[in-house]
């Protein structure tokens, strides 16, 4: 091809794209003023972001305090405090005073590495566990299910190996929160799995047994088994044989939410083809086989949105701890809210807003997982 | 719901005393134990609180340490165990406690049907009523109330005794209630009534978290009878001795100004009544007969200080909330805090 052949002799006027400035008018036009009744709600949407948004950020960080020693950095004059009078803001000077407290609860400061150690343990082990290129699943799975739990457990409560004994009524905050959704996640999910595959057995008496232990506990509520673990279940017991009261809240947890999750796994073995099924069988497979390397991953692989429903409801759930007097997270902030040094109108909301950021922060850290997952599975089998 | 939970305990109640299933001996236990096992609240503004460190503060904590002070002489071996209202009574049941100091007040139902026994009362509250001064200026007696609108909690003892004692004295008053403690607050502080209503020194604590505390006043009168008790075991007279004669010590150290600062001084008193209670009187053994030592007042003031002094630091003068001795001072000084002599 000869050079210039095609060329025009003069430039060409460019056609009207929208620069950036435009793109974004015609964003607007487009999706916020089509018509007068959009054009209406989005003034009222406008109104509401202005009506609730501003004066939260103005309470929450603008006018809010950020240092302070007691109460009186976060109370008016009027209150015997130093803010002007009509003052409002959020008191994070509160939360910065307890808040070692709030994630270690009241585990004795100088031990306080051991539970860096032991969180640092679980996260080690479970990013290769939970990245699916990773190789090893298997061992992985038992380090991270079995290995981290043990060595964790000695780690935190001591007594051994020259470590300080720490009583588990010391344990508390976020620390507690953590624990108790870790554990409820290993000890659920392998038993919500046997309880799934329990109540399709054909074995009448498993089934029975199964159906039965499913149905009771998903129709008792939560805050009765917890007031069962920690009230009537001592009493049985003959004296001196009582164990750890937070072990009680953690089984109480893990049994609830495993039902839940067998109920989940159960759904999507029903939605895998019977074929599958036939064709394993039809292949030699034996039932545990069969299961675990054709069955089972695919039923998973359906259900992943809603197991992970459960476990963010799980977590959010393990604040109900609180009735049974165990400070989890949401408790120590509550309790320490009303502690006579920081009592002031702001105190409690204040609090409650950083409990609510940590909890949102760890569901949407495991819901962003989730999609993650969901959408890695689908590029495998596309694949 | 109570029903239910008075009915369970008995039934509890019941199971223990046909097995004893604790052991008698608490205090052989607690010597053995190294610590003292105390049920508090799990968070009562001045009575019973973990601190920004985690340490427990409060009143009934002190009084824990003052147990604890008493057999071992250090006020910090104690572990706390906090408890909810409706965890409290099993846990001393099935000795998870050695003893209940929360905030319980002690009622003939309670002392008769739990296995429990009360052995004294460290707080003296009732219900009271705090007043809005900028809407109802001028207020001072319950009598003025007529006409007030009222807020409170409903579904409460607090919400009937209101009703009865407004009905028995021709008062008149709206009541605005509401599902949850948190809404009352919030109500009254918006100014949606005058008054407030719930046990008095809940109202202290309220007090704080208002906009403005100083336009607040809490009546000096009680509408009903609400006594802090300290709770043990009915199977162990022995150690329900110990509690009893602590608290008994606390208040007769205040009586004779025996204080934290000048104990070692009192130790010199010639003053017999100081003499008995310290143990430093010749033949005075009765610190022994408790099975503890004869000096176990002077290990629990030295610690703790005594009754006023706990007062003061935790929820009177010296504390942000301020309460008034009120009902709860010594006897001798119209109050009704009465130590049994010690001799």
């Amino acid at each position: 091809m000869k050079p210039g052949h095609f060329t025009a002799a003069k430039r060409q006027k460019q056609p009207d794209i929208p620069g950036r400035q435009n793109r974004l008018l015609l964003w607007l036009k487009r999706n916020l003023c089509a018509s007068p009744l959009q054009i209406a709600l989005t003034i009222i949407a406008l109104l509401l972001i202005l009506y609730s948004i501003v004066p939260f950020i103005r309470w929450a960080l603008i006018d809010a305090v950020w240092q302070g020693e007691n109460r009186h950095a976060c109370t008016t004059l009027l209150q015997g405090g130093l803010r002007a009078d009509n003052w409002s803001g959020a008191c994070w000077a509160f939360v910065r005073a307890n808040f070692s407290q709030f994630i270690y609860g009241f585990y004795p400061v100088a031990e306080r590495w051991r539970v860096i150690a032991t969180f640092a343990l679980a996260l080690l082990t479970a990013v290769p566990l939970l990245t699916p290129a990773v190789p090893h699943k298997f061992i992985n799975a038992g380090i991270a299910l079995i290995l981290v739990p043990l060595i964790g457990g000695v780690l935190l409560v001591g007594g051994v190996f020259g470590l300080p004994f720490v009583d588990t009524s010391l344990w508390g905050g976020l620390m507690v929160t953590l624990i108790i959704a870790y554990c409820s996640i290993i000890l659920s999910l392998p038993l919500g799995i046997m309880l799934a595959l329990g109540r399709r057995c054909k074995m009448a008496a498993l089934r029975l047994f199964c159906v039965a232990f499913i149905e009771l506990l998903r129709g008792i509520p939560l805050v009765a088994l917890l007031f069962i673990a920690s009230v009537l279940f001592p009493l049985f017991l003959p004296q001196g044989m009582n164990f750890d009261k937070f072990l009680r809240a953690l089984i109480a947890v893990a049994l609830f939410t495993s039902v839940y999750i067998a109920e989940t796994i159960r759904g999507g073995l029903q939605a895998v083809p019977k074929s599958q099924y036939e064709a394993a069988a039809s292949l030699g497979f034996t039932y545990p086989f069969a299961m675990a390397f054709i069955l089972l991953p695919q039923a998973v692989r359906l259900v992943i949105p809603a197991l992970v429903n459960v476990l963010i409801g799980m977590f959010k759930e393990t604040s109900l701890v609180y009735i049974i007097s165990m400070y989890d997270l949401l408790g120590i902030v509550r309790s320490a809210s009303m502690q006579a040094n920081w009592i002031t109108p702001q105190t409690p909301a204040t609090g409650l807003i950083f409990a609510g950021l940590v909890f949102w922060f760890f569901c949407f850290a495991l819901s962003l997982y989730a999609r993650f997952l969901e959408n890695y599975s689908k590029r495998e089998r596309a694949a | 719901m109570r029903r239910f939970f008075i009915i369970f305990s008995v039934f509890i109640a019941a199971y223990g005393f046909f097995t004893g299933f604790v052991a008698a001996d608490t205090l052989d236990n607690v010597k053995k134990r190294g610590y003292l096992q105390c049920g508090v609240s799990t968070g009562l503004t001045g009575f019973s609180i973990p601190d920004e460190k985690g340490q427990w503060t409060g009143f009934d904590v002190d009084y824990c340490r003052a147990v604890a002070a008493a057999v071992f002489g250090d006020g910090s071996k104690v572990k706390f165990i906090p408890l909810s209202s409706k965890e409290r009574f099993t846990a001393l049941q099935s000795g998870d406690i050695d003893v209940l100091i929360r905030n319980t007040g002690w009622t003939m139902g309670r002392d008769i049907g739990l296995g429990l026994t009360a052995v004294g009362v460290n707080y003296y509250d009732g219900q009271g009523f705090m007043v809005n001064s900028r809407r109802l200026p001028g207020i001072t007696s319950i009598a003025q109330l007529s006409g007030a609108s009222i807020c409170v909690q409903s579904g409460t003892s607090t919400e009937l005794t209101l009703a009865d004692y407004f009905g028995r004295n021709n008062l008149d008053y709206t009541p605005v209630v509401f599902e949850k403690f948190s809404e009352v607050n919030a109500a009254y502080d918006a100014g949606r009534c005058d008054v407030y209503s719930t046990d008095q020194s809940s109202l202290y604590a309220v007090r704080l978290q208002l906009t403005n505390p100083e336009d607040n006043v809490v009546l000096p009168q009680l509408i009903s009878k609400e006594p802090f008790a300290l709770i043990v075991r009915q199977n162990d007279t022995g150690w329900a001795n110990i509690i009893r004669w602590t608290h008994n010590a606390l208040l007769n150290a205040e009586e004779y100004g025996i204080t934290e600062n000048n104990i070692d001084d009192m130790l010199k008193s010639t003053n017999p009544d100081i003499r008995r209670l310290l143990g430093t009187e010749t033949g005075t053994n009765l610190g022994k007969i408790l099975g503890l030592d004869n000096d176990w007042v002077v290990k629990i003031i030295k610690n703790t200080g005594n009754y006023g002094e706990i007062f003061e630091r935790n929820i009177g003068r010296s504390s942000p909330l301020k309460i008034a001795r009120g009902i709860n001072d010594l006897w001798i000084k119209g109050g009704l805090q009465y130590g049994i002599p010690v001799r």
